[in-house]
């Protein structure tokens, strides 16, 4: 008799309650991202893979000072200098290894030429571990860019840290 | 003499067609409904949002290895499967799907056959369909499988007493077996069976979910203790079959529920097999709605559940009904 009373009991007033919470969440936004097809913006501070910039006139900004390499604690960045016709100082091989990067951003803060910038790009899965070794042909953007999100936020970075920039 | 039996036969292909297109549809349906309750969003990729995605399961199902253990019982591991689907595509002989219609000077009768004891005939094939999934625990070798074949079997014994009584409630009230009858009492809304019998209605609901091994009552195929339960060494299209059969008395069970207490194909305005279609439809979602819901009982619980709950119910709802009727 107790169990029946109970059970009524349950029937009546405790499953409904269960049945509208999902029946609410049936009308609810799915979380589910139909991710390869639709992706999730990211946010602007996220560090992806790495872009090499161009001065206006299209020279590349990298002098090949070797700092980025000296600022990166996974050893993931390799470099060779050389000068170019006139004389200036540019990388001949620049190379950075994306299975050891950690995508620290260290290399952004050191660099003195506000050369390397890290996007927003995350996906490289590939079945070839050469392919990973990315080299200054892949990260070099094609042509200067106007405005470079990226170093908008990275300034705004420094200043939120208190670091000024050097040169200006 | 060859019209009728024409007819008949087409009745049962078209009603076989749909059954079964219903039966894949149903899984589907499930996917999506639980999914969005749940904030994933389910299949999509077949198809338009992935509707084709049952046909794809089932090319899937047809084309997988059929692997049978060394250890099984060959004769029973081969039948259990029909066992248990046949019987579920049995039920629908009876259920009446759409009011009578005129085709070419032809009185057709839209139910397979008028028998005049349906409530009768649905009770003993239902019934069938448990010593498919006994044969299956029991044939397969498996531990995992005998517990499942066990609990079903206990399960259903348990339940069926009170099925069967939560049903004598409307026979009672309607006087008759036959579910076309049933249906044309039940002309209008108020006419409703579930107006007359809401204790019968909620007890048939509750025990049509342990009659077909669903959520909250599916302990055969409790896959966090038993694998999969009594299909856990089928594979392939004995597996689909297996599939096919549950989703199969879900709709039956659907069907008789609509037929029994929500007045059958009858309403207002759109076609009668529409409004078969909607209310079928309703009890379907009550279903997954359940699964998504709540969570599996206890064996104990399930056990004491039926006998000491459902059981006296119904009892008392076929006694206070009985005497109402008397008086």
């Amino acid at each position: 008799m107790k169990e029946i009373i109970k059970a009524l009991g349950n029937v009546i007033f405790k499953m409904p309650q269960g049945f509208y919470v999902t029946f609410k969440h049936l009308f609810k936004k799915p979380v589910t991202l139909d991710y390869p097809r639709r992706k999730k913006p990211m946010v602007p501070r996220y560090r992806g893979r790495h872009y090499l910039e161009r001065y206006e006139d299209g020279t590349e900004r990298c002098v090949c000072c070797g700092l980025c390499a000296a600022a990166c604690p996974a050893d993931a960045i390799y470099m060779e200098p050389a000068e170019n016709e006139k004389g200036e100082r540019y990388s001949k091989v620049y190379e950075i290894n994306l299975l050891r990067c950690i995508f620290c951003g260290f290399c952004e803060e050191a660099c003195p030429e506000e050369a390397i910038f890290l996007g927003q790009e995350y996906e490289f899965s590939s079945d070839n571990r050469n392919s990973f070794i990315w080299t200054k042909e892949q990260m070099l953007v094609p042509h200067p860019r106007k405005d470079n999100p990226f170093k908008w936020i990275y300034r705004r970075v420094r200043k939120v840290y208190g670091v000024t920039d050097k040169g200006k | 003499m060859l019209e009728v039996v024409l007819i008949s036969s087409l009745k049962v292909v078209v009603v076989m067609i749909g059954v079964l297109t219903a039966c894949a549809y149903a899984t589907y349906l499930e996917r999506k409904i639980v999914a969005f309750m749940q904030h994933r969003i389910g299949p999509l990729y077949a198809g338009p949002y992935g509707l084709l995605q049952p046909i794809a399961d089932a090319v899937k199902l047809i084309f997988k290895e059929d692997v049978v253990p060394n250890n099984v019982e060959r004769w029973m591991y081969t039948l259990a499967p029909i066992i248990s689907f046949v019987p579920a595509m049995l039920t629908f002989a009876v259920v009446p799907f759409a009011a009578d219609a005129t085709i070419f000077d032809h009185e057709v009768k839209m139910v397979i056959s008028d028998l005049n004891i349906g409530v009768l005939f649905i009770f003993a094939v239902t019934s069938l369909g448990i010593y498919g999934i006994v044969l299956a625990g029991w044939s397969s070798g498996s531990k995992y499988s005998l517990m499942g074949g066990l609990r079903s079997s206990a399960q259903m014994i348990s339940y069926e007493v009170s099925y069967s009584l939560s049903i004598i409630g409307v026979i009672l009230v309607a006087n008759t077996l036959s579910l076309r009858e049933l249906v044309e009492q039940q002309a209008s809304v108020g006419d409703w069976y579930i107006w007359r019998q809401p204790l019968g209605f909620l007890l048939y609901l509750t025990c049509a979910i342990a009659e077909t091994n669903r959520l909250p009552f599916d302990l055969p195929e409790a896959e966090s203790e038993l694998v999969a339960g009594y299909h856990t060494e089928y594979s392939s299209m004995r597996f689909a079959t297996f599939f096919i059969g549950e989703y199969g008395n879900m709709l039956a069970v659907s069907a008789v529920g609509t037929t029994l207490f929500l007045g059958g194909w009858q309403g207002p305005y759109l076609p009668s097999f529409i409004w078969f279609l909607i209310k079928v439809f309703l009890f379907m979602f009550f279903y997954i709605w359940l699964r998504a819901t709540f969570p599996r009982f206890r064996y104990d619980q399930l056990m004491a559940f039926g006998w000491k709950v459902l059981l006296p119910l119904a009892l008392l709802n076929a006694m206070v009904t009985a005497a109402v009727v008397m008086l």
